[in-house]
């Protein structure tokens, strides 16, 4: 086969040299030249030690050409021969102590290096090698140079600012020639205006041999705005690249049955009518009905309840339910945007639409600042030209109060509060994907919770095992052991915890959807539903499991989901700010009572309806309450959709945590009240910040507008203003 | 002030090398992960040669 290939690349038969070679070595050469990169994620990774480690192991496996760990996005690259699967290299990793997941390539778009950003950072580095050599000169203009030193000084300067300025200033020339293209004033239109007025008229002064030229002043404007501009993008492209690495992590694939053979393929692929297999433990990937096989399905996800549901059969499934037990078979009914999963993403869209007009505290500033620079200016190039009748002196002054007005704080103002912020809340394991979730977090007043999921971790705990006869805890913990089934690895759990050794149950045998049955001395053991074990019990509450030995009558063992760790506090936290919690929640009514009532929640509703739980919110958010919506599940995403601000766990199905603003990378739910904390702080910095501004502008408005600005005191007006807001939003961290 | 004529080229000349070397950092991917490159300089794993690229 790869012989055959051989002959077919042109490069080899082209090459005179290659023909004479062993055709061994030919082979050889192709296998090697095959390279694939692997992305792997690592999120263990906290030293040096683990990524030495790491990279050890990775270079240890046969055909791993080249492996390099990246620390600050907890993944590793891997270059490898097309005979390396990420199987090998996962295990590889496991053996070595290092927890790894592989990454889905295609998902992952970050695997190309952030172009944008490196962009950025490359005008930021000409600004500020321009903005130092021009500042050198001037500062010989401001000590006294005068005549053809002057002007020689004024003339190197112009030809270091002007291709600078060119390149440097594209982003802002962009975005405001799409601002007023759009008939809308923005930060950048202010920005664009002062850099080309100031260039213009130093220009000419120089050519005019004038005392006054704003070279490096136009030069530190582009180097500050930039500096903002990156920090901002970094934040972002951080947030974006954890985001779209939790999509990576669920590599969407499908089996699917072909003239009796299994293939592996896209779920993309998929199409109505194919048969697909779903192992236990596999998430169903379209809508279908299952030919074959029995099975429970867990749907906490869909609907927020907890007890696992029977699925046999002419059973309906829909995507996104996990198999739980046995494996089954099912036939496609609709796939990709028809599905169930897909179906509620219209809801998601009609609620979004309202959080996109929440308008921002920079576009709020934008929006005053604005026109009332460009008010300021044409008054100050007015007055002048009435007064003197000077044209030269007047564009002069305008361009004096356009560069000492020109938002160069305002510009750092928000970045440089919402970097630190965040890069405070990333460490917590809180992930904030949107640039406005801060400012929106700070404002909530109700925080709304869902159950299933996300106030608990949907594992269930067998709280009845311990009221269970002694006689027959041994039983259940021998029986449990023959199934992966949630519920009989909680009973093997809690055996565990109370130490008590499992009984040899001989013969058994998994009855997938009903439950395991074996044999001790002689007798049938069967563990599971109710209609299945036999025998009458009275209907237990909440969920149960039942345990029958003979014709004895069967035990219930009672299950309730665990609280997740933080759960309490997050409650309590939020409280203590002020905020009302309630709980909405998919599930049946004594859990969630028991829930609110042990949480100490006073404003509960149970069995509501995705539909329910949006209109819930948007009610609230009607009565002028803005709402926090902490949920995990796709009935959650349009209510998490319209809420002022969101959050999901990192278990949440990929829908919610796209709808969402923040998510929760660590289990602990505790993180969030703290946020709440951090958000309400950066928004006062935020505030803060604004004012600094504005008192330095307040200062030397005046002397611009009387024409007593120098260069000089522009300079020192910029970089002071620019240098106390920065330290300012490090106060964040 | 004829040093001037020596001076400023000379300045700018150096001024220009930093920016070529900041190129360079930025087109060999120096800036893509700051928190491992800070670490990794500490490792305690030595080797005698550079390491070959086959």
């Amino acid at each position: 086969m790869a012989m055959a290939d051989s002959a077919e690349i042109p490069g080899a038969a082209a090459c005179p040299a290659c023909v004479a070679t062993d055709p061994q070595e030919t082979v050889a050469r192709i296998r090697a030249a095959s390279t694939e990169r692997l992305m792997l994620s690592l999120p263990g990774i906290a030293d040096a030690d683990a990524m030495m480690a790491a990279e050890r192991a990775l270079r240890g496996v046969e055909g791993v050409r080249e492996a390099r760990v990246n620390m600050t996005m907890k993944r590793a690259a891997v270059t490898a021969a097309g005979t390396v699967t990420p199987e090998m290299l996962v295990a590889a990793l496991t053996a070595a102590g290092v927890e790894a997941h592989e990454l889905d390539a295609g998902t992952l778009a970050a695997t190309q290096t952030d172009r944008t950003g490196r962009e950025l950072l490359m005008r930021l580095g000409v600004a500020g090698f321009a903005t130092m050599n021009v500042m050198l000169l001037s500062v010989s203009v401001w000590a006294g140079a005068e005549g053809a030193t002057r002007d020689l000084f004024h003339w190197i300067s112009a030809m270091i600012a002007l291709p600078t300025v060119a390149f440097a200033g594209q982003p802002f020339y962009r975005n405001a020639w799409s601002a007023l293209r759009r008939g809308s004033l923005n930060m950048d239109v202010p920005i664009t205006l002062a850099i080309v007025l100031t260039i213009v008229t130093s220009l000419y002064e120089t050519v005019q041999s004038g005392a006054h030229a704003y070279f490096d002043a136009t030069l530190m404007l582009c180097f500050f705005l930039l500096a903002g501009r990156y920090l901002d993008h970094r934040t972002r492209a951080v947030a974006r690249s954890a985001a779209e690495e939790l999509a990576a992590l669920e590599v969407a694939r499908a089996t699917r049955i072909r003239d009796g053979a299994e293939e592996t393929v896209p779920q993309a692929e998929l199409a109505v009518g194919d048969l697909i297999r779903v192992r236990p433990g596999a998430r169903i990937p379209v809508d279908g009905v299952v030919a074959e096989g029995s099975s429970e399905l867990d749907r906490a996800l869909l609907t927020g309840e907890t007890l696992p549901v029977f699925a046999g059969p002419g059973v309906a499934v829909s995507a996104g339910e996990v198999n739980l037990t046995g494996p089954l078979v099912m036939r496609a009914t609709a796939v990709g945007r028809d599905t169930s999963l897909h179906a509620l993403t219209d809801l998601v869209a009609i609620a979004e639409s309202g959080r996109s007009q929440y308008s921002s505290l920079a576009d709020k500033a934008a929006k005053l600042y604005a026109p009332g620079v460009h008010i300021l200016s044409a008054l100050a190039f007015a007055g002048w030209l009435a007064g003197t009748g000077d044209l030269r002196v007047a564009l002069n002054i305008a361009a004096a109060v356009l560069i000492i007005t020109c938002p160069c704080a305002l510009g750092l103002a928000v970045p440089a509060v919402t970097t630190a912020a965040s890069g405070r809340l990333f460490r917590r394991g809180l992930l904030i994907k949107d640039a406005t979730a801060l400012e929106r977090l700070a404002e909530t007043d109700i925080a709304v919770f869902d159950k299933t999921g996300t106030l608990t971790l949907g594992q269930p705990e067998a709280e009845g095992f311990a009221a269970l006869d002694p006689a027959m805890q041994p039983l259940a913990a021998g029986i449990a052991q023959g199934s992966a089934h949630p519920l009989a690895m909680a009973i093997t759990r809690a055996a565990d915890a109370e130490g008590v050794a499992p009984a040899p149950v001989e013969a058994l045998r998994e009855v997938p959807g009903y439950g395991i049955e074996g044999r001790w001395q002689g007798q049938v053991l069967r563990l599971g539903r109710l209609g299945w074990t036999g025998g009458d019990g009275a209907e237990a509450q909440g969920t149960a499991t039942w345990l029958r030995l003979g014709e004895d009558q069967p035990l219930a063992i009672g299950f309730c989901d665990r609280l997740r760790p933080g759960a309490r506090e997050a409650v309590e936290g939020l409280k203590a700010q002020g905020l009302e919690v309630q709980l909405l929640s998919g599930d049946a009514e004594p859990a969630v009572r028991a829930l609110a009532e042990s949480l100490g929640i006073a404003t509960w509703r149970a069995g509501m309806l995705p539909a329910e739980k949006a209109a819930h919110v948007q009610a609230l958010a009607g009565a002028g309450a803005k709402v926090l919506m902490a949920g995990d599940g796709l009935n959650d995403t349009a209510a998490l959709a319209s809420a002022h601000a969101s959050v999901s766990p990192a278990s949440a199905l990929e829908a919610a945590r796209v709808a969402s603003d923040m998510v929760l990378l660590h289990a602990d739910l505790s993180a969030i009240p703290e946020a709440r904390a951090t958000a309400r702080k950066a928004v006062r910095r935020i505030r803060e910040n604004f004012r600094i501004a504005t008192v330095y502008n307040v200062l030397a408005v005046p002397l611009a507008v009387a024409g007593l600005c120098s260069p000089l005191i522009a300079a020192a007006a910029m970089s002071a203003s620019s240098i106390t807001v920065s330290l300012n939003a490090l106060r964040v961290r | 002030m004829e040093i001037l004529a020596i001076l400023i080229p000379a300045s700018l000349l150096l001024g220009a090398v930093g920016l070529a070397a900041f190129f360079w950092t930025l087109k060999s991917d120096q800036y893509d992960d700051p928190e491992g490159d800070a670490r990794r300089i500490l490792s305690g794993e030595y080797d005698d040669k550079p390491k070959q690229d086959d």
